[in-house]
This record gives structure tokens, sequence and C-alpha cells, in this order.
């Protein structure tokens, strides 16, 4: 009878004190605020980018080549005549998606290797601690550079090579956690309550090796952001017509001694969306810190 | 609810009610627990060596059975080795651990599995981290019900909000919406207990349970743990290195030096007049049996390490009564009411507690 009354309160008080928990932090956070505002804010404009962009990407407009801004194109236009706002518009889209998609595959390869390193131990873990450190004595750009060369060139492959490259810096770092993790007494308690080595692993383990892992993954869209850039110079991204920032930019760069104006819009897109990620990491980091009283 | 969590054969676990009791005639006359011969040796650069040597106890059902004995001396690695948890690289196990009539020692993990948490409970000494700092108290109690009953999530979170009434918790309900690190170590070891007990394992396994809180939650725990295993019956393996609380709640108890049993049997007869000097050496350190607060300091001199274990009787180098007999191995002998490693047992007067 009690337990009947219970009940709804045992379901509704965690939910309630959570949103709760959060509204307090965002008001406590500014910074984070304003990073998440403006992220959504490109969530939007990539969804709706046919409606507000005033062009389509790749309407040309061959008067007018590499023409400062003006007002039918606020942003000016490209070496192609085409207006660099829509381009710009069209490009978030693209480059989110390479972002995610490059984050993605590290996450998804590099969280259960670093999990598994940590929790088999023993010589298993130095095997795989040495392919690691192998992978990550390559520069990047050259492991992501060698990664699209053997997939071919897209900006799909490119982000995938990314994600490989990235792949390793969190393995070694849910290693790491795993570490700690799995020789804490609650881990050992767990199993005495007849809890399953998978469960373990699932349940108590990965919860608590991963908060350091959330922070990183923030990070590491800001400079996936700029891979696909880096890439996309290096013509392994993007292909034409499509519009990315990273490829935009590496159009303009040709044109720098003419028109430097023309890198100012990807540059700026790439600087507040990488600056973005960061800060929204720095404030998840400051959140999470377990030496900061939880709740 | 209190009662009904009390009486506690209800709901979820009379699904494996009717198949226990089956068994629990049959073996009702023999112990519940019967460790024998266990030795467990780890393996390090210098090669194996031996932590635990040829323990052996029983544990009657319902019974309360204390281990006492100073730091290091293998009470936490008998309580490992009962439940299958000692590491699974460079350590080895031998001996028999009879449970209830099968033997644990030759079961494998997933059958170990199916003991832990459900027959045999255990609650550890670190309220502090014992429970993951993730997962609300509830969820944690409700995740053992659901590891060995095919309960619903919500039926699972009814017991785990049962269970923490049935450890005094006020406000269960609330209770169980709370992360551990919000409550205090006396609170948490509660929880501990209410989960280590939600299952009804017919022996629960406290290794230190109060070293880690402050003296009045201390004895409120104690009081609660021998309570709750009267009213259900469980039996209680209590291992503590004070003397004085396994005086006020146990009848049985063995005291272990350097891995070995050095002496067993009724608390009362081995506190009147114990037979084994380290025995004594225990009963010296206590002010008196109302106030059992001292650690073990009044024994001169250290446990030998494992490495440089003496041939003859290992208390031999801190005994008092050491004679050229004391050279030899000790073996465990039966004298009177109960069984000691001494050879001097019989001949040695040693002064009890005065009570
Ligand atoms: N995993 C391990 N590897 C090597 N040695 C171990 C391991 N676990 C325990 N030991 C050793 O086994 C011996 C007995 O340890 P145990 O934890 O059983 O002592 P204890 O009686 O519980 O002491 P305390 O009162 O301090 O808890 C100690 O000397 C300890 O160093
Ligand atoms: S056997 Fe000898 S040394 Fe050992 S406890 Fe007995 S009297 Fe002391
Ligand atoms: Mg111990």
């Amino acid at each position: 009878m009690t337990a009947i009354a219970q009940k709804p309160a045992m379901v509704a008080v965690p939910r309630r004190s959570r949103a709760s928990r959060f509204l307090r932090w965002m008001r406590s956070d500014i910074r984070a605020v304003l990073s998440i505002g403006f992220l959504l804010l490109l969530v939007l404009v990539s969804f709706a980018a046919p409606v507000i962009a005033p062009y389509p990407p790749n309407d040309q407009n061959v008067s007018l080549l590499l023409a400062p801004p003006d007002a039918q194109h606020w942003l000016g236009t490209d070496d192609l005549s085409r207006d660099v706002l829509s381009r710009l518009i069209y490009g978030a889209p693209n480059s989110l998606y390479a972002s995610f998609l490059a984050v993605f595959v590290a996450v998804l390869l590099g969280v259960p290797a670093g999990l598994v390193i940590g929790f088999v131990g023993g010589w298993f873990d130095e095997v795989a601690s040495r392919f690691i450190d192998a992978l990550l004595s390559f520069p990047p750009i050259v492991l992501a550079i060698a990664v699209t060369g053997a997939l071919g060139i897209g900006l799909t492959n490119a982000m995938l090579a990314v994600g490989f490259t990235f792949a390793p810096f969190l393995a070694r770092l849910v290693r790491a956690q795993t570490l700690v993790v799995k020789s804490a007494l609650y881990v050992d308690a767990s199993r005495g309550f007849g809890a399953s080595t998978p469960h373990i692993i699932w349940r108590h383990i990965l919860p608590n090796a991963i908060q350091p892992v959330i922070v990183q993954v923030t990070l590491a869209l800001a400079v996936a952001l700029l891979a696909e850039a880096a890439l996309s110079f290096l013509s392994l991204g993007v292909q034409p017509p499509s519009a990315s920032w990273g490829g935009m930019l590496a159009r303009a760069y040709n044109y720098i001694e003419i028109a430097p104006e023309q890198m100012y819009a990807p540059g700026m897109a790439i600087l507040l969306t990488a600056l973005a990620f960061n800060a929204l990491g720095e404030s998840m980091r400051v959140a999470l810190d377990p030496t900061m009283k939880r709740r | 609810m209190l009662s009904r969590a009390g009486t506690g054969k209800t709901t979820p676990m009379s699904v494996a009610a009717g198949k226990v009791s089956d068994s629990e005639k049959q073996v009702s006359t023999s112990a519940l627990l019967d460790v024998r011969d266990l030795s467990v040796s780890f393996r390090d650069d210098a090669g194996w060596v031996q932590m635990l040597n040829n323990v052996a106890f029983t544990v009657k059902r319902g019974e309360t059975l204390g281990i006492v004995g100073e730091s290091g001396c293998g009470k936490s690695l008998t309580a490992l080795s009962v439940m299958g948890l000692l590491p699974k690289r460079g350590c080895r196990r031998t001996g028999a651990i009879v449970f209830d009539g099968r033997d644990l020692a030759a079961l494998g993990e997933s059958g170990m599995r199916q003991i832990r948490g459900r027959q045999i409970g255990m609650v550890f000494q670190e309220p502090m981290s014992a429970l993951d700092p993730v997962f609300t108290v509830g969820d944690q109690i409700a995740e053992t019900v659901r590891t060995h009953f095919p309960v619903s999530q919500r039926e699972a979170k009814e017991r785990a909000v049962e269970a923490l009434a049935s450890v005094r918790i006020a406000g269960p309900a609330n209770c169980a919406t709370q992360y551990p690190m919000s409550l205090s170590g006396g609170m948490r070891q509660r929880v501990m207990i209410a989960m280590a007990l939600v299952c009804e394992p017919k022996l629960l396994i406290a290794d230190e349970p109060t070293t880690a809180l402050d003296v009045t939650i201390q004895a409120q725990i104690m009081e609660l743990l021998l309570e709750l295993g009267q009213r259900t019956g469980t039996a209680l393996l209590f291992i503590t290195h004070n003397l004085g609380l396994i005086a006020e709640s146990c009848e049985r108890m063995i005291a272990m030096y350097a891995g070995e049993v050095v002496e067993d049997g009724p608390v009362e007869s081995i506190l009147q007049r114990p037979l084994h000097p380290y025995t004594a050496g225990l009963l010296e350190s206590l002010p008196g049996r109302r106030a059992p607060k001292s650690r073990l300091s009044s024994i001169p001199g250290r446990v030998p390490s494992a490495r440089e274990m003496p041939v003859g009787c290992r208390f031999g180098p801190r005994c008092n009564y050491a004679a050229a007999a004391c050279q030899e191995p000790q073996r465990l002998r039966a004298v009177d009411d109960r069984h000691v490693r001494c050879v001097r047992a019989s001949d040695l007067a040693l002064a009890g507690a005065g009570v």
C-alpha cells in the first residue's frame, strides 16, 4: 500500500532534480549557454539552409567574380561568382556532418578498445598500448592522408580517416580511466553481488570512466572541423561543387593576393564553431570535475 | 511495510524458495559453510608466497561466527576465497569450500555468480567506496535483485525500497533516489547491508563492517546486523580485529594468526580461558568487555612476513611461553571444546578476560 503511494515519487524525483540541476548549471555558466546557443543555431541553419539561403549554392552570376560585399551579395561572391553567404549556409551541414562523423568514428573505435584494453590488462595491455603508441607517433595529418589515399577521396572518407587518427587518443584516455575505475571497490563489490563481467564493464566501468572522454569529444569536434579544412585544402576533402567551410577556405586561399577578404567568412565560421566546441568542452570539464561535489 | 520486508519470504524470493527448501532438508544437520584446508598463495617477482595455510572452519545455519586477528593475518582473503573473488592472475587456491552441500571451489565463474549476492551476501569494510557513485542507491539495490530474479524494473525498485526500510532507514523511498555521495558513512553501510540482504542469502559475510565508522554508529550497525541475522535466519560470518565486538555478538569464534587458524571454539569459553597464547594476548588488549575499543597493540613484536615464516610455531618469536617443542610445525589439535594450534595448550594456564 505504501509502496504504491511511493511509486510516482520514485520515478519523478530524480528526473525533476536532474532538470533543475541542469538549469542551475546553465545559469551559473554563461560561456556554456552561449556556445550551446551558437551550436544550436548552426544546427538550425543547417536544416533550414534551402529556406534561408538567398541563392542556390551553385548559382553563378558571371558578371561578378570575387566581388566584395554589397546589398545583393552580403558577403560577396567567390572565384566562380557564387554567393558566399549562400555557400556558407549550405556549407554548415557539410562541415558539421564532417566534424561529427570523424568524432563518431573515433568514439566507436576508441572507447570500446580502451575499455577492453584497460579491463583485460596484463600482457594484452602491454601489446595493445605499444600499438597505440605507434599509431600516435605518426603525425595525424600524414596518417589521415594515408588513410584517405586507401579509402578514396571525398568528404566522408576524409572524415573517416580523421576519425581513425583520433581513435588511438581516445583509446589511450579510456584505457587509463578504466585502469583507475576497475580497481575501485564498487567494481569488486558488484562482482560480489553476482554481476557478470560484461555487466560490470557496461554498467559500472563505462559510466565512471566516460567523464573525461565527454570533454575530449567536444574538443575533438573542434579539431575535426579544422582537419576538414586542412584536408579540403589538400583537395582530399569535400569535392566541388559541394560547399564546405574548409573547401571554401581552400579556394579562397588561391586568391589571397587579389581578394584576401574571401577568407574571412569561412575562416570566421570555422573559428567561431571551433571556439564554441572548445568552450563547451571547458565548461563540461568544470561541470563534471569529480573534485567538485556532484549534484 | 517494515513487517513485510521483515518476513521477507514474500514476492520475488518465493520463486526460488521452493527449489531451495528440498536441499535445505537434506543437509540441515550439516554445516552451512564448511571450509577445509583452504590455502591461498600469491605470485610475485620472487615466486609464490603462501598467505593462507590450511584454514578450516564451519558456520552452522543461522549461527554467528566471528573471525578475529591482527591486520594482515588473512581474514579478508578467507572471505574473498569463499566468495570466489580472489584475483584470477597470480593467485592459487586449494582446499574445499562446501556451502550448502556444494563445493564452491569446484564451481566455475558462472556458477559462482548464482551464489554471490543470492546465497552469500557480503558487506565490505569501506562503505564510502563500495557503492557506485554514478547510480542512485535504489538503482543499485534493484540491479542486484534483477541479477538474481526475473522481475520487472518496477518490482525490483519496490524490493529495493523495502530492503532500505528493513535496515531502518527513515524515508526509504526518498533514500532510494539518493546518490551515495550524499549519504553519510553509517547510511551507506546500511545501504550495503540492505543490498547484501535483499536477495535473502543464507550467509552474510561482513568484513569489518563497522571499522570505518565512528563509535556510536558502529554499535547501531552491529545491532542491526545481529537483529537482521536473527530475524531472517541468515548465518553471519563476522570479521573483525576487535575481539570486543565478537565477545558481544558471536557464539563461536576463530582466531587467526599469520594465515592460520590458531584457536577455534565457543566465544564464552575462550574468553574465560584462552588456550592459545595469541588469543590470550588479544584478550589482554581488551580494556574490559564493556568497552571494546582498543586496537590490538599489547602483543609485542610483529607478524612475520609471509616469506620469512618460522618453521615451527608461527607465533613463536612473539610468544612468552615458547619452548623446545615449539620449534616443530604446529598442527591444529582438539583440546576440550575447541581446536588449538599450540603444543603447550593443555599445560599453560592463560588468563581470561576479567569479567
Ligand atoms: N592480491 C594480493 N596480492 C598479493 N598479496 C595479497 C593480495 N591480497 C592480500 N594479500 C596479502 O595477504 C595477506 C592477508 O591479507 P588480508 O587482506 O586477508 O588481511 P586482513 O586479515 O584482512 O587484514 P586487515 O585487518 O588489514 O583487513 C596480507 O599480507 C596481504 O598483503
Ligand atoms: S606452540 Fe609454543 S610458541 Fe607457539 S604459541 Fe604455543 S607455546 Fe607459544
Ligand atoms: Mg581485511
